[in-house]
């Protein structure tokens, strides 16, 4: 995986579901260090679980020896999140679209796509060492207009 | 883990009041095993209190989809109540909330079972 940024709060997590309570309760405190509101934290929160959760059970395959890294960075008016696995890599050209009316009933399929709404950008890499590094950003300056705002 | 979900009978539709985190690893395995029991035990009208949910993630809202399908094909309803804001938006970016029947009323959504 790349080395995360100098000054960044950095979590290295076993393959396990219940570490992503931790991370939730890691985004709460740099939330609060960077003055993000409860709703924005909200919806940031969602993405990170969604990122961590794809990393542990696609990335990692569950399996408790592989690590996954959560980093929180970014500074001024822009958050960002990395999220790296120790996985065989991801195309992300092969995510199916979840609103497609085929896709509508499945089970599974749409935790990337609610990455992509909550957060304002999105990409995929490569680690140096392989897996997938994802990083999100998040511009604190907007407000997630129509999510929970009536 | 470990959650107990409220289940209780109002006339002929079984009320699941679901509640917490309906995410992956907590509560999602749970309330597809309290729907299915619930199915599996016969009921036909099977109406979902979301009101005391805090957070769903994209696997409680692949149960949950799961679980409407299983009931329909079993010739039940499975419909919903009392979404909290945050709840409803997650089903309206993925354009679910119009494939549940959601209602705010209790008496509503029971009335419309038939």
């Amino acid at each position: 995986m790349t080395e995360p940024e100098q000054g960044a709060v950095v979590l290295w997590l076993s393959s396990r579901y219940e570490n992503i309570e931790l991370v939730q309760a890691a985004l709460g405190h740099v939330c609060r260090l960077r003055g993000i509101d409860g709703e924005m934290e909200h919806w940031i929160g969602m993405a990170l679980r969604e990122a961590v959760a794809n990393a542990i059970r696609h990335g990692n395959r569950l399996d408790p020896q592989k690590r996954v890294l959560v980093s929180f960075g970014g500074d001024g008016d822009v958050l960002e999140l990395t999220v790296g696995d120790e996985g065989d890599g991801f195309d992300p050209g092969r995510i199916s679209d979840p609103l497609a009316p085929e896709n509508q009933m499945k089970t599974s399929g749409r935790g990337i796509f609610y990455i992509r709404t909550f957060m304002d950008e999105v990409s995929f890499s490569r680690g140096e060492k392989g897996g997938t590094i994802l990083t999100m950003k998040k511009d604190l300056k907007t407000r997630i207009a129509g999510k929970g705002e009536q | 883990m470990g959650k107990d979900f409220g289940i209780r009978m109002n006339g002929d539709v079984k009320v699941i009041e679901l509640k917490g985190k309906i995410t992956i690893g907590s509560g999602d395995l749970k309330m597809r095993e309290t729907i299915h029991q619930a199915l599996g035990d016969g009921t036909k009208k099977i109406l979902i209190d979301m009101a005391g949910v805090s957070t769903i993630d994209s696997s409680g809202v692949g149960e949950l989809v799961g679980c409407y399908t299983t009931a329909t094909h079993k010739g039940a309803k499975l419909k919903l109540m009392n979404l909290p804001n945050k709840i409803q938006d997650v089903l309206t970016v993925t354009q679910l909330i119009t494939v549940f029947d959601v209602y705010s009323s209790e008496a509503e959504a029971v009335a419309s079972f038939g």
